[in-house]
């Protein structure tokens, strides 16, 4: 009976622990998420209330909602141009890096060869270089060439990223040997072992190296800004930034738009959050 | 080559097909960043200026001499120092708080850490834009009304992006709030790497939430935590997009940074040297940096 009266007091403490717990964590992330419920909440009220009621709070709270600032985006802007802009270069980058870095990767990690301590630590050096600092030099790299207002350009810089090198590099190293020598002892050529071996064990290296390039390529600003002119080949990060400076200032319109760039992306990290977090999370463990 | 005496031919075979992988990406590699890098580095020593009547010829260190003795660029490596200093503390401080939080048991914990996980997926460019109208003056802006409430009516609203005092700590808030999520989905992989064992058997020696952990949380996490402090300083130094678009660097250079001085100079002025010179500094403080820091947190690491 004691037992039991200990137990029911720890029980209770324990719900009342995990009440606490829960409370602090709904306070916290409602303040969290209030930017974006101040987004969201804007972008469905008439422009004229968006500023004056951003201090109230009917700046989180919808009242009278409508889509009209959606449909002024659509006819402002060629808000699906952007879209599918976007959509291009990022498929593109993502693409084409996980080809282009799983094979340099793999070839660092499992081939030997003369020159790969020197390979690895060039790539290794590279991956200290940011952006910014060769965006210069770059933007007159291309300019020379006349390829500015292009897909290219925006994609071509960057498919090799040393950091994707790196985490295939470091995935593959954790392979184990017995995978490919049991295909090689077929006969099977490098390429063909890799495709067929190395690349169905290794998918979780694959979604990581995906989402890190995702996310690190998506969002570029300093680069379309310099060197795209119209809206032909624009990002959507971009065009919002346009948009925002683009008369008249109507923030119901300027928040559709935000809600509307951001809405794919977000139902794909919902559905997919677990390989975010996965994707993100790997890319500080060997950091 | 050792292990095995394969055949030589065999091995001859494999050497090419590894230079065949791994062109392509050495080929990007070496036109899209190390080609730029060194073509900075080479600029900066020059007087390239575009549409300049002047012929272009070496100059040595003088655009460097030039950039050091501009109040502007000075500022902008004054600000970029002060966000690292503030951003990188307040940022691990708070990531580490959300880890601790979000790796305890809970039905929906899923829900809450997706939540905080949130900005992250937002491209700074439209964060920034939002935020715009979170700052904005008058005591109807949002960031006004929360610290009049805050304060029991006794803050007097002002333009934050507009005030030489707030409009740099506005887009450090601005930052920390979007990056923040990064961070502390590294340290929660970090939390979670830990054995249990460790907490057992601090708990039987009677050590308390806090000893257990200063004792062991926090040790066992160097290396994440390491990784998130180089991460955050270096993109301290990176900030471009947020005062682009909320103050282009005002008032009066307020809030500028490194790499909006090195845009401006090289594109709005066409001082394409000078800009490189600023990217070079930039660069030298990065990797200055990151060197320092891994250095610092690697003898920590040995005297605990």
């Amino acid at each position: 009976m004691v037992g039991q009266g200990g137990r029911h007091q720890r029980s209770v403490r324990g719900v009342l622990r995990r009440l606490t717990l829960w409370l602090a964590l709904s306070i916290a992330a409602l303040v969290w998420i209030a930017p974006l419920l101040f987004m969201l909440v804007g972008s469905l009220k008439p422009d004229a209330r968006v500023l004056p009621e951003a201090g109230s709070r009917w700046a989180f709270i919808p009242r009278a909602a409508s889509l009209d600032n959606y449909r002024d985006v659509f006819a402002r802007v060629p808000f699906f141009v952007y879209l599918s802009n976007s959509a291009w270069i990022n498929g593109l980058i993502v693409g084409l890096g996980l080809i282009v870095n799983s094979l340099a990767g793999y070839a660092l990690a499992r081939l030997r060869w003369r020159g790969r301590r020197v390979v690895l630590t060039l790539v290794l050096a590279l991956l200290v270089v940011p952006f910014e600092a060769i965006a210069v030099p770059l933007f007159y790299q291309f300019s020379s060439i006349g390829m500015r207002d292009s897909f290219t350009v925006q994609v071509l810089p960057f498919v090799a990223f040393p950091l994707s090198i790196y985490l295939f590099y470091s995935f593959f190293l954790g392979l184990p040997r017995e995978l490919e020598q049991s295909a090689r002892v077929d006969g099977a050529g490098v390429l063909r072992t890799f495709w067929s071996i190395i690349v169905p064990n290794s998918k979780p290296a694959f979604a990581s190296v995906a989402i890190i390039s995702f996310l690190s390529f998506w969002g570029l600003y300093l680069w379309p800004l310099l060197m795209t002119t119209g809206p032909q080949v624009r990002p959507l990060p971009l065009a919002i930034a346009t948009f925002q400076t683009l008369p008249p200032l109507q923030w119901g319109d300027i928040l559709a738009f935000g809600v509307m760039m951001v809405l794919p992306v977000l139902i794909m990290f919902i559905a997919f959050q677990s390989w975010f977090v996965r994707g993100v999370a790997s890319s500080g463990i060997k950091g | 080559m050792k292990r095995q005496p394969s055949l030589p031919s065999g091995n001859r075979v494999e050497a090419r097909v590894a230079w065949l992988l791994v062109t392509p990406a050495l080929l990007g590699l070496f036109l899209f960043v190390a080609l730029p890098f060194v073509l900075a580095v080479l600029i900066s020593l020059t007087n390239l200026r575009l549409g300049a009547p002047l012929p272009l010829e070496f100059v040595g260190l003088r655009q460097y001499l030039r950039i050091l003795s501009d109040p502007a660029f000075l500022r902008a490596l004054l600000n970029n120092s002060l966000f690292a200093l503030m951003v990188v503390p307040v940022q691990t401080a708070l990531a580490l708080a959300l880890a601790l939080l979000v790796n305890r048991k809970l039905r929906g914990m899923v829900v809450f850490r997706t939540l905080f996980f949130m900005p992250v997926v937002f491209p700074l460019s439209l964060v920034s834009v939002v935020w715009i109208l979170i700052f904005a003056p008058g005591a109807h802006g949002t960031m006004n009304a929360v610290l009049q409430w805050l304060s029991f009516g006794s803050w007097h609203a002002r333009d934050f992006l507009r005030d030489p005092h707030f409009a740099l700590p506005a887009i450090m808030l601005t930052s920390i709030w979007q990056g923040t999520g990064f961070q502390m989905v590294i340290l929660l992989a970090g939390l979670q790497s830990i054995p249990q064992q460790l907490y057992d058997a601090a708990q039987i020696d009677g050590a308390n939430a806090w000893r257990r952990f200063w004792n062991i949380t926090l040790p066992q996490l160097r290396n994440p935590l390491t990784f998130v402090v180089i991460v955050t300083s270096i993109l301290s130094f990176r900030v471009f997009d947020q005062v682009r678009v909320m103050t282009q660097g005002g008032p009066a250079n307020a809030s500028t940074t490194v790499i909006f001085e090195a845009v401006r100079s090289a594109f709005d002025r066409a001082e394409v040297a000078q800009g490189s010179a600023m990217t070079v500094v930039f660069f030298i403080l990065v990797l200055t940096l990151t060197l320092l820091l891994r250095r610092v947190f690697k003898q920590e690491g040995e005297v605990s």
